[in-house]
């Protein structure tokens, strides 16, 4: 057989037929629901007649628009509740397992399919939600799918698709100091735009991605939709089976070793021919900032806000001009000298326990600064667990952050936690867009430490100069 | 799904780069639980005030764009969420064709499920057709753009093609394939065993 990619070998794996017209159906492993993208889509298949075909391969949570305080209470926001009652009777109806949302299990669908051994490495995986991108962390293939997509796959658990381009993103040296998984994807954004990776599936390759956790792995996969792609991929290794081993839905015992064994097949060919390969010099990777309303617009920590005079061309300048109006900034502003008034710490890209543990290094000992209003809201309930076993909790709270419970929260704004009109956020999150964290917010991404270094502060600040406790 | 053959109507310009799914369509109207009802709240925050009233600059508030069913956008249209409430808000407001240089990877998929049909032109050819005092016609069977005299031609891939044609319920087309699925999952079964969720 040639040598193939990654990619190639999970598709080869996955293909269940190649029809006349020349799509392609490919068999889903596995399949993440929430309760924004899914009730159209049970709808759907009841509408039609149709029964769910393997609904013991769903994961369902509300994530969404939980809240995020008092969660006991119920939910306030009623069409926030109707549409989280929704799923709790569409699961029931067609016996879809569903984690509750007072269970220590839930949280974002990203975070929770991993943690509970739902993603397997070689697996097809996919979710109503642009962020399926962060399973590819474990060489899943993993994307994200519309919701009539979501009930092509809850009828007949396959989707028609078409090859993408293999993209391979090979990052040269090691993480300076003071940079981690975010500041990487931040930068290739940067270098490839935000439709960069338009058409492909990202490999992502070289000696820091190997260097990086599980949870650095999600996160840089996590924003390859950020970057265009609608899948990133990481070749599985000893760190991803250690991650995987002993989790709840993971295999165990015999069908574990074969599992492995298989999963060591996996990795691109040395000879795999990439339909592109982008290089990123990480040697001066410092921080990154954003500064605009799309992720691509980013910077270092030491950089300043861009000057639209020397923009390419007429239109790019336009684009700067309308993103630093809405952004409230002024050309060749120092990064550091841009006051914040609110900090967000969580989401499927940074709300895992490495993330909090990162943020907390900087908080510990130090407040936040006055006029700021900072949130941490773990990625789940068994991080938010973690993290209180470690005492982080403490840590921020005596810090003046708010300790909140699980769920996407401020990253879109979809329950209670969003910002004011003019509002400008240091987030850890992955979109910077118009309205994102509600209507005229200001965001600007930022790695968990950044964030926490953010909110002490009271503006951005270079983290690289802060002593960590 | 709706089928697309040809269509006749007023092109509105929105030609700026990148404009995300949460620009077309904000968070606080994705709790719905139907696909219908999303035209009024298309592009809102672009639309209206804090207040609610529209904002007599924008495209969609003009006199001449009010009935729009065609859609000239700028490159990377629809990046972002995977919401597909950003077609159900286009389709629901009238908008049957979208024309840009390029569209993000899963909105484009998700027209194509509302019958949608997104067409790939040269940036240079969309400034032309915003030029067009007029209707445009799309004609899918000829893959033509015709205006004022002007006609082009554009790509799009057969298969895509033949289901906004006959408005094809693509779950029916998958169902024909039962025995290939039937056949692939025995055979998964003995080759990866693992797969079996939680599995000893």
């Amino acid at each position: 057989m040639s040598p193939r990619t990654l990619y190639g070998k999970i598709w080869d794996e996955h293909l269940v037929a190649t029809r006349a017209d020349g799509t392609s159906l490919i068999y889903i492993d596995r399949h993440l629901v929430h309760e924004v993208t899914s009730p159209q889509a049970f709808e759907g298949l009841v509408l039609a007649g149709r029964a769910l075909r393997q609904p013991g391969n769903i994961l369902s949570v509300a994530d969404h628009n939980v809240p995020t305080m008092d969660r006991e209470k119920g939910i306030a926001d009623e069409t926030c509740r109707l549409q989280v009652e929704a799923l709790e009777a569409n699961v029931k109806t067609h016996g879809v397992p569903y984690i509750p949302l007072l269970d220590d299990r839930q949280g974002i669908v990203h975070v929770v399919g991993p943690e509970q051994g739902f993603t397997l490495p070689g697996t097809t995986v996919v979710c109503g939600d642009s962020h399926t991108s962060t399973h590819g962390a474990f060489g899943a293939l993993a994307f994200g799918i519309g919701t009539s997509e979501v009930e092509h796959v809850m009828a007949t658990q396959t989707l028609p698709q078409r090859p993408s381009k293999n993209l391979r993103v090979r990052f040269e040296g090691a993480l300076p100091p003071g940079t981690g998984a975010k500041d990487l994807a931040l930068r290739l954004i940067g270098q490839i735009g935000t439709a960069g990776g338009t058409g492909c599936v990202i490999e992502y390759t070289g000696p820091a991605v190997r260097a990086l956790s599980m949870e650095g792995r999600m996160t840089l996969c996590n924003m390859s939709i950020e970057g265009g792609a609608r899948a990133g991929l990481i070749a599985p290794d000893d760190t991803t089976f250690a991650y995987v081993e002993g989790r709840p839905l993971a295999p165990k015992e015999a069908l574990w070793d074969a599992a492995v064994a298989h999963w060591r097949t996996l990795a691109s060919d040395p000879v795999a021919a990439f339909d592109q390969e982008v290089v990123v010099d990480l040697r001066d990777l410092a921080p990154q900032v954003t500064w605009g309303t799309s992720p691509q617009w980013v910077t270092d920590i030491t950089g300043r806000v861009p000057d639209p005079a020397q923009a390419r061309n007429a239109e790019e300048r336009d684009a700067i001009l309308r993103a630093l109006d809405y952004m409230g900034l002024e050309p060749g502003t120092p990064m550091e000298a841009i006051d914040i008034q609110a900090v967000f710490i969580g989401s499927c890209t940074n709300g895992r326990i490495e993330d909090l543990r990162e943020a907390a290094g900087v908080a510990r000992g130090r407040k936040v600064a006055q006029g700021v209003r900072a949130l941490v809201v773990p990625g789940s309930g068994l991080v938010k667990r973690q993290a209180e076993a470690e005492g982080l909790d403490r840590i921020f709270l005596e810090a003046g952050f708010e300790w909140r419970q699980p769920g996407c929260s401020m990253c879109l704004g979809m329950n209670e936690d969003r910002l004011e009109a003019g509002v400008r956020c240091a987030s850890t999150s992955n979109r910077n867009f118009e309205g994102r964290q509600g209507r005229g917010s200001r965001t600007h991404l930022v790695n968990p430490a950044m964030a926490a270094a953010a909110a002490v502060a009271g503006h951005f600040t270079d983290v690289r100069r802060l002593e960590i406790h | 799904m709706l089928p697309f053959t040809t269509l006749t109507g007023i092109a509105a310009p929105l030609l700026r780069a990148n404009v995300d799914t949460d620009l077309i369509i904000p968070k606080q109207f994705l709790t719905t639980l139907v696909r219908s009802g999303l035209g009024r709240h298309l592009f809102h925050e672009l639309r209206y005030d804090p207040a609610g009233r529209e904002l007599p600059g924008f495209l969609l508030n003009r006199e001449q764009y009010r009935k729009a069913t065609l859609l000239l956008a700028g490159p990377n249209f629809g990046c972002g969420s995977s919401r597909e409430h950003a077609p159900w808000a286009l389709l629901d407001f009238g908008i049957r064709c979208i024309l840009a240089p390029s569209f993000a990877d899963i909105f484009f998929n998700n027209c194509f499920a509302n019958g949608i049909l997104p067409v790939v032109l040269p940036a240079e050819a969309i400034a032309q057709l915003a030029t067009v005092q007029g209707p445009l016609t799309v004609d899918l069977p000829a893959q033509t753009v015709r205006a004022d005299g002007l006609t082009l031609t554009f790509q799009i891939e057969p298969a895509r093609k033949a289901a906004l044609l006959e408005g094809m319920d693509e779950i029916k087309r998958t169902e024909a394939s039962l025995a290939d699925i039937e056949a692939y999952e025995t055979r998964r079964r003995v080759e990866a065993p693992w797969l079996a969720i939680g599995g000893r």
